[in-house]
Formats: C-alpha cells, structure tokens, sequence
C-alpha cells in the first residue's frame, strides 16, 4: 500500500462575500488527514460546515484558502475540467434528495459517469448491468425514478457513484429521505463497500447512522471539535 | 464524451417535451418556409422578366419619327412621317449596329373560312425576326424577293393561329386580309407576355411593301412608322444612339440647330430597369421572410432559456458525475441546432409545398433553386448556432454545487 494518505487537508477555509464585516466564513482552518479505506462519519448541527466541507471534498466547492491534497496531488489550484475529471474516476457522490435524472431508466441513471468519461455505448450498458445485482435492481433496469421507490432509488444513485470505480464515496445525508428499516439496509451497503476497500465519507446528524462507520468527526461552527472513535 | 453520445444526450431531452420542442420548431418551420416560398416568388418573377427581356430581343433601339405640327396643332411622336426604309437600310450599315428592319403595322380583321380574327398586322423585312430574337416553329420566312414583289405572303403568331385554325396546320392555307387572298407561310413560336402584359403571340407579319400598298395605304409613300435596331453589343448602345442620330440628322437635311425630325429610345434599358425593380422586390420579399426567421430564433433563445433555468438541477447532477463544462455547453447548443435544423428541413419542405401551391393554384411564376434552398437551410443552422450558444454558455457557467442546490 502507498504511504500517501487519499486526503490531507491543511490549514484549509472557506468563506463567502470580499471581506470586512460581509465576510462570512463557514470553515475555519481545518486539517485531517483520510488514509484509504476509511470509513468516516461526519456530524454536525445544520450551518457547521459539514456539508460545505464535503462538496470541496468531493471537488464540487473550491476552498478560499488551505491545501487539500487527494491521492498525494493538489487539487485546489485546478481548472474546471481536471476538477470534472477527478469527479468522474475517483470520486462517487450519495446525496440525501438521490439526485437521479427523472425520466431516464435506472440503466441509463448508472452508466451516466461513464458516458462523460467517454466509455463507448455497449460497454456502459454491460458495467451498468454488472451493477444491478449486487444492489438487488436487476428487476428495475428499465424503470425511471419515479416508478421506484426511495430505498430503491437510492441504490440506483450507489450504483452510479460505484460505475467508474472511483476510490472515493462521498455521501450526504445519504439516508436522511429514508424510513429506518430501509435506512439501515443503505447503511449495510455502504458497510459492505467499505469492507471491499473504498474509502467512505458519510455526512449526517444521526448518531444512530454514525455509529456504522469507524471514525467519527464533529464540526461545530466552522471547526473540527472531535475527531476519534466513534462514541459508543 | 462521445459524439454520438453528446448528440443522443441532446435528442433524448427535446423528446421528453414534445410539445414545447414542435411548438419552438414551429416557429423556425414558418421562417424557413417564408423565406423558401418568397425567394421562389421572387426568383419566379426574375426568371419572368428575363424572359421578357430574351423575348424582346437583345441591345434593342427604337428609332421613332418625331412630331407633325399641323395648325399650330402638335401631334405626339411618331405621328410625322419621316422615317424610310433606306432609313433603316443606312442605319443597318453604322459600325455599332448589327442590323435594323423598318416596321409598318396596323390592324386588320383576318378571315379564314368561317372564322375571323382581328389583330395587329406589322409589314417587316426579313431581317426583323433576328433582331426580335424570334423563330419559326415551322414553315419559312418570306424573302427579300417577296419584299420586292409586295407579296400576299403572312406568317402568323401562335394566338391568331389557334384563333383561326383551331388545332389545324396553318401552312399553306389562304386568309383574307381585308379582302386580299393571303398565304400562310411561316408560324412564329410562342412569345408570351410582353413586360407591359401585352400578349405578344397576338400578330400577323406581311412584307413591308405588301403593308404599305396593299393593306394600309399612306399618302406619304415609302413612310415606315418605326424601325428597330440591334446594337452590336451592350456596352456599345450609347454609341449606337449617337451615330444614329447623327446620320438621321444628315439624311434629312437638318440644320445644327433645328429640333430632330425622330427620337432614339433603348429598349434594352428600359427592360432591365424593369429586371432591376423585379429584383428588388424579390430581395425584400427575403428580407421580410429573413424578419420571421429571426423571430423564430430569439423564440428558441426564449424556451432554451426557460430550458436551462428548469433545469438547473440536472445541470448539477451532470456535473457531479463528471460532466465538463463544454458537454453541457454542446448538449444545450445541439439541442438549439437540432430545433432549427429539423424545424428548417419541414420548413423547406413547407416552402417548396407552398410554391408549389402558389404555381398550382394561383397561377404563379416560382422558381426554388438549390441555392435558395441551402441558405435557408444554412440560415436556420446559424440562427440555431447564434441564439442558442447565450443559453447554453449560461448553462455551462453554473456553478456544480450551486446547480445542485437548486430546487
């Protein structure tokens, strides 16, 4: 295994508007460091930052200042493409609302990164179709979001995040829109990922959904306040 | 990203709002026809009066005899009988002239058997025909001799023809012309309209002299009313007019500063002044079509707006998935180019409809050509490209983790 942790995060912040008293900061100086095959939970009230602290995570958000160094390489200094690039092959994103296509088959849901990574028509759909099993889909190839229901829909979205085989699963409240007993069969998935050796950052405010990962960390205001075991 | 995959991507998105994509479309599909079916109005009325002109023949001059004052009373021109046929001979021999033939018509009832006819009877030389550009289609002309003799020869147009003889060869059949026997000899082709709507097909020809003795006496022998003139070419008809002029004026004995006896008018010119305003006409027909085009465009500008902002979200989620900006820069401005290009083939395949509904039903000239037809189809494209790219680069700016916020 490579001595490089997948993230290291230095000194990093983010806030919003020019400065003086508009100046709003979200984040302030954090610093962790994930090595691969993490399982990390992050929690928070709302306004402490997780969530703005995923999106940069996941390359979607820049900070305003700070390192984040992924797989050993800066990301901060990067365009807009090469941040688009890292978001196809590395990273999966799970969010709270599914965020599928509406009207677009759970196939075509799946192999939509491996459209923009450029991947040919036949050999999507064969990736899309080694997908559907493991996640129990093989049923819904065909169907839209709308004839599925929110369980399922989100499996369709693990799936997606999982077609590239990125190293990286980001997910945001990936339960939140969920009933307990479907929230816990998501939870297992994820667990059975993570078992597999990808890296797993969970952002949510249930401790219960917490308590599946290996190491938690808490942000309040801007701030990391803990970050350990996660509590008993 | 693929290509084929971009352009799969952008024609799954107009399919899923059908109604929004065809009512858009509609809006390039009547542009397009407008601006096929006025160009092929225009082009129709071109091609007519080119035709016209062709048929008029081609470097035409007029030489007129100039006014009488009789009383103190002055008729118009062309009403002095001062114009000859050596005239005409002698205009004939000047360097810039190719050739001019004396002209005496007047009108006449035509009797063949039980039908008649009356019509406009022009006594010519032979040489007329060329200079009008006009052939027979079939028979022959009559020969200088037959100008000589005075002959009772006629060669009729395709009007007086069919109003005399039906379907029946008129060749070699004998007329009455006020009571002289006459022989059919030639029958012109078709001529058509004249600019003016005259329907030049409505004539009978007789040698000069059998005009000038035997059918519409003058007391004033050897008197032709017109003559017509071919100039040798275009660029010199100027010179044609002035070395007419010179010589009519020396051949009747005019002093430097008496007024002349004729006038000089080119014909030619007033032709293209005609083709001229035609064109016009037809260049803001296209301009008014191109008006209807453009609003198509700024209504797909509208909707690929409206578009875009509904789609925020979807934007977000490609992007979160690994879309770079230029795919969804190109989805959005492919989905716009394929409105207007699908919009512009139906509405070339509505120009072209109602072409030919205006030949059909109406009667009228139009013409489409290739070329009116590929830049329609090349202006709906740019039309697509133009008003299509604001929204679309509105699109790719989002930010992705504003996109995906959006609700």
């Amino acid at each position: 295994m490579s001595i490089t942790p997948l993230i290291r995060i230095a000194h990093l912040h983010k806030h919003y508007g020019t400065g003086g008293e508009q100046r709003l900061a979200v984040l302030h100086d954090i610093s962790l460091t994930i090595e691969q095959g993490e399982f990390v939970a992050i929690m928070g009230p709302s306004g402490s930052g997780k969530s703005t602290f995923l999106n940069i995570l996941g390359c979607l958000d820049t900070p305003s200042q700070g390192d984040y160094y992924l797989d050993g390489r800066e990301v901060a200094g990067l365009d807009g493409n090469a941040l688009a690039r890292i978001r196809n092959q590395r990273i999966g994103f799970v969010f709270q609302g599914f965020n599928l296509l509406k009207r677009v088959t759970t196939i075509n849901n799946i192999a939509l990164p491996l459209l923009y990574a450029g991947m040919g028509k036949v050999a999507r759909r064969r990736r899309a179709l080694d997908l559907l099993g493991p996640l129990g889909l093989e049923a819904h190839a065909e169907r839209t979001p709308s004839q599925l229901s929110g369980g399922q829909q989100q499996r369709v979205a693990i799936a997606r995040a999982l077609s590239t085989q990125p190293a990286l699963i980001l997910a945001d409240e990936p339960t939140g829109n969920l009933d307990t007993r479907t929230g816990g069969e998501i939870m297992e998935i994820f667990k059975a990922l993570n078992q597999q050796g990808i890296t797993l950052i969970l952002v949510t405010h249930e401790a219960d959904i917490a308590r599946h990962a290996k190491r938690l960390v808490r942000f309040v205001d801007g701030r990391i306040v803990y970050d350990g075991v996660v509590e008993p | 990203m693929k290509a084929g995959d971009l352009l799969g991507e952008a024609w799954r998105a107009m399919t899923l709002n059908r109604l929004r994509a065809a009512l858009t479309m509609l809006g390039i599909v009547i542009g397009v026809g407008a601006v096929v079916l006025m160009l092929a109005i225009g082009k129709g009325a071109e091609y007519t009066v080119n035709r016209s002109i062709a048929a008029l023949g081609s470097n035409l001059l007029i030489i007129l005899p100039g006014a009488t004052t009789s009383g103190g009373l002055r008729s118009g021109t062309g009403s002095a009988p001062t114009l000859t046929a050596a005239d005409a001979v002698a205009v004939g021999r000047l360097n810039a002239v190719e050739d001019a033939a004396p002209v005496y018509p007047g009108t006449a009832q035509l009797v063949y058997g039980p039908s008649n006819w009356s019509t406009r009877i022009s006594g010519v030389t032979p040489n007329y025909f060329s200079i009008r550009n006009w052939s027979l289609a079939s028979g022959h002309l009559f020969s200088t001799n037959d100008v000589r003799a005075a002959s009772r020869v006629a060669i009729l147009g395709q009007t007086v023809a069919r109003n005399l003889f039906g379907a029946a060869n008129p060749i070699g059949k004998s007329i009455r012309i006020m009571n002289n026997p006459f022989r059919v000899i030639g029958l012109l082709h078709a001529k058509g309209q004249s600019l003016t709507g005259r329907d030049q097909d409505d004539i009978a020809y007789v040698p000069i002299t059998t005009a000038q003795t035997k059918l519409f006496g003058t007391p004033f022998p050897g008197t032709v009313r017109y003559i017509m003139v071919q100039g040798v070419s275009a660029g010199q008809m100027k010179e044609a007019e002035q070395e007419i002029t010179r010589l009519l004026r020396q051949r009747h004995h005019l002093r430097k500063d008496a007024e002349a006896d004729f006038s000089v008018r080119n014909l030619t010119a007033m032709a293209q002044a005609a083709a001229r305003a035609t064109q016009a006409v037809s260049f803001m027909l296209g301009a008014i079509a191109s008006i209807s085009l453009l609003v198509g465009g700024i209504g797909i500008m509208n909707i690929m707006l409206v578009s875009v902002t509904e789609r925020t979200r979807e934007i977000g989620i490609r992007m979160a998935v690994g879309a770079k900006r230029r795919d969804i820069l190109l989805q959005f401005l492919l989905e716009a180019l394929i409105l207007c290009i699908v919009g512009g083939v139906a509405g070339i395949a509505l120009g072209i409809g109602g072409a030919w509904l205006a030949s059909a039903a109406a009667g009228m000239v139009v013409v489409v050509t290739s070329s009116a037809i590929a830049l329609a189809f090349l202006f709906a494209a740019a039309i697509g490209v133009f008003f299509g790219y604001y929204p679309a680069h509105k699109a790719a700016l989002l930010k992705p983790v504003e996109a995906l916020r959006y609700e």
